[in-house]
């Protein structure tokens, strides 16, 4: 018999579930959007990916070991982070605008705000932004071999036709891992499946972007014109991976459904009525921000408090 | 139909098979016997015997302080050795009488009381009172005092908790197996107090054989009903069995009686049967002794008192070295770092485990991922709350509803950041719950 026995506070059980999983399954379930891009763009794309991803890594690296805190790069949430502003950048952008939008989403958007956890800002999407305002000419430049035209929802804005199939299969200019709609449902699936989501933010989020669109999109009900605009730009990258990031959606399940109706709102008006054709983005930040307000405004009622019957 | 249960729960391993078919074995203790005088909530027990005297079993050697509160009896024949502090498997050292064993077993003679149809009210809750009959579950709360409300004639429903949502947990399953029908008539007896109440034996569905045998016992009773529940843990916190078998919610500040009900556990409801129908206080009860150490995992029927030594030793001892070893289930029990401690009224298992989830596995950043709040039965942000209390911002937790967790541990094993969410939780609650007495 051991000298010592543990003791602990109940309970004594713990499910299996780890931070790491949920992020490595994240990280599986961007691979068909990865996989893809990279079969759209060509081999360039891949050494960006790796670019942004490693210095992602590095940098939260790096940064724990200056401030001498035990290295947290094993939680693998910066490979998401590094993963999902890669699959936000365009083809071809030069790879040290990729370093540094890495570098910027974990030391400025994550590290300076307390690690994992505390940032109140989408780290891939607040580098995103980053990068649009400080290298624009790089960072809407989508013309690549492949496409030289405008990105679809570009081509939209401007009054031009489209290719719908294309733009669910995916074969057309845009950022690394936005174009293929079928891609990334199939991610989306994989996470739901794996419980590491669910559809309360996705569905809300497009369910409002869609009667927007029809309300306010000038084209009365025109079907086609509202699958482009679903299946065009980041919006279904955005809807079901980032705006269900954990850490900046409010947690309570009614400020889910808010805040996905707020997001389809604003994707809505900087869509429709903004100068630009994109919009999840600057959408998603904006939400972000709000989320402290969201979850003050639907604490759940407590057990026999009057609300069990919901 | 609708299912019977709650929102939220979980569904942790439940390591059930390992001792649920071992039949119920009459363990008699061999070495000295130690009963600590606080076995219950309420006032601690005060001794009657002193050291020397000779005691039988049965005899009582502590007198209940009060209403609430509960008397002690002898479960040994033997001499009263020492009145002293002892450990108790909360680690603390307790008052308690220790009896050295004379092995003889000698009972007082026990005056059989009436028969239950001649009893008044009054009597019946009388014999239970002075049986020491406590919520075997592991609350310990007196039964006399559940079955005293101020209005009897408003409760609605009688429930029997049978869930044993508890992990590993099979001594309520045996004892429904084995003997369903003193749980029966136990529930007759408590049904003879409220006038208007309907008894409900609740069963998780992971129980067939039990709600089958239950269901033949009450076919001709109109009175007693039989619910499967779903099965899932806390389907047993009394609150949300509550709500699961009646539909009706209670917040924390409220009692059963409140909702109309009235809630005793499975061996809390034969304790009564032998209490009313043969004058029998409390004195024996069923421990789990399980895990993946224990070498012959078994479920003993025990004389109270009992040393937990002897009980991992009558299990055959350990094949594996415990690395942690739990008195109770393994959401609500106590790790005990000293085996050489009693079995008390509301001990229902010995857990051994060779591999402790919780010291392997280091606290990370919470990621806010919301699985606490998703699974959280009291429905309260169980993340946020354990922010408030490790900052200890008292006014912030309580409009969070920090009060209203009932501690079941769910958050806690959930958790991917592997946090120690319910116990930071709960010592706030202990700290809020100290202030409101002080004032």
């Amino acid at each position: 018999m051991k000298e010592k026995l543990e003791v602990s506070s109940n309970p004594h059980i713990r499910d299996k579930w780890k931070t790491s999983n949920i992020m490595t399954l994240v990280v599986i379930a961007l691979l068909p959007a990865t996989l893809f891009g990279i079969w759209n763009f060509g081999w360039y794309a891949a050494l960006l990916i790796l670019v942004t991803v490693g210095s992602a890594v590095l940098s939260e690296y790096v940064f724990c070991r200056i401030i001498h805190k035990k290295s947290t790069v094993k939680d693998m949430s910066a490979v998401v982070t590094g993963l999902l502003l890669a699959l936000n950048l365009p083809p071809h952008l030069p790879l040290w605008i990729g370093a540094l939008g890495g570098i910027f989403a974990i030391v400025v958007v994550k590290m300076l705000f307390g690690g994992l956890g505390q940032n109140f800002m989408n780290p891939a999407l607040g580098a995103r932004c980053f990068l649009l305002i400080s290298f624009a000419r790089y960072m809407t430049d989508f013309t690549c071999d492949a496409y030289t035209q405008a990105t679809p929802l570009t081509a939209l804005k401007a009054g031009e036709s489209v290719d719908i199939l294309d733009m669910v299969i995916g074969t057309t200019g845009g950022t690394i891992g936005e174009t293929s709609m079928i891609a990334i449902l199939l991610g989306a699936c994989f996470l739901v499946a794996m419980d590491v989501i669910d559809l309360r933010i996705p569905l809300s989020y497009i369910g409002t972007f869609a009667v927007f669109v029809l309300v306010f999109g000038g084209k009365g009900f025109d079907l086609s014109f509202l699958s482009a605009h679903l299946a065009g730009g980041g919006l279904m990258l955005g809807a079901f991976f980032m705006a269900t990031d954990y850490v900046t959606r409010p947690i309570t399940k009614k400020g889910q459904y808010l805040y996905g109706i707020l997001l389809g709102l604003l994707t809505g008006v900087f869509r429709i009525f903004g100068p630009g054709a994109e919009g999840v983005s600057y959408a998603i930040i904006i939400g972000n921000m709000i989320v402290p307000l969201i979850e003050k405004i639907t604490l759940p009622k407590a057990f026999g408090k009057g609300g069990e019957r919901s | 139909m609708a299912k019977f249960t709650f929102r939220g729960g979980i569904h942790p391993y439940d390591g059930k098979d390992i001792s649920k078919d071992k039949p119920i074995k009459v363990y008699e203790p061999k070495g000295d016997m130690v009963y600590p005088l606080s076995q219950h909530i309420g006032a601690p027990a005060v001794p009657i015997v002193q050291k020397g005297d000779a005691v039988l079993v049965g005899q009582k050697i502590a007198d209940a302080q009060g209403f609430v509160s509960a008397p002690i009896y002898s479960t040994v024949s033997g001499t009263v050795k020492a009145i002293e502090p002892r450990r108790v498997i909360t680690g603390d050292n307790v008052m308690s009488i220790v009896i050295e064993n004379d092995h003889e077993f000698k009972e007082v003679e026990f005056t059989k009381p009436k028969p239950v149809e001649q009893l008044t009210k009054e009597e019946i809750i009388k014999l239970i009172q002075d049986a020491g009959v406590v919520g075997m579950g592991g609350a310990g709360f007196p039964t006399h005092v559940k079955l005293s409300p101020k209005e009897p004639e408003k409760i609605d429903y009688v429930i029997a908790n049978c869930a044993e949502c508890e992990p590993y947990l099979t001594s309520d399953y045996r004892r429904m197996i084995e003997e369903p029908e003193k749980l029966v008539e136990g529930l007759k007896i408590i049904l003879r107090l409220f006038d208007h109440a309907r008894g409900v034996l609740a069963v998780e569905d992971n129980k067939p054989d039990c709600i089958e045998k239950l269901r033949k016992l009450t076919e001709n009773e109109d009175r007693i009903s039989v619910v499967a529940l779903q099965t899932k843990y806390p389907q047993g916190s009394e609150r949300h069995l509550i709500f699961a078998a009646t539909g009706r919610a209670i917040n924390s500040s409220m009692l059963p009686a409140d909702a109309g009900c009235v809630v005793n556990n499975v061996d809390t409801i034969v304790a009564v049967y032998h209490a009313v129908t043969q004058g029998r206080p409390l004195m024996n009860r069923i421990v789990t002794v399980t895990g993946d150490c224990i070498k012959d995992p078994c479920n003993f029927f025990i004389r109270v008192g009992t040393n937990y030594h002897e009980l991992i030793d009558e299990a055959g001892g350990f094949i594996k070295e415990p690395e942690k070893v739990v008195s109770g289930g393994p959401m609500m029990g106590f790790a005990i770092f000293d085996l050489d401690v009693p079995a008390t009224k509301t001990s229902s298992a010995l857990l051994c485990i060779s591999k402790d989830a919780v010291s392997s596995a280091e606290a990370t950043a919470c990621i806010n991922c919301g699985r606490c709040v998703e699974i959280c039965p009291g429905r309260v942000i169980p993340s946020r709350l354990a922010d408030l209390a490790e900052n200890g911002q008292k006014e912030a937790f309580e409009k969070m509803n920090g009060m209203e967790c009932c501690e079941c541990g769910s958050c806690s094993y959930i958790c991917p950041a592997k946090r120690q969410l319910t116990q930071s939780i709960k010592s706030m609650r202990r700290m809020i719950l100290a202030d409101r007495r002080k004032k």
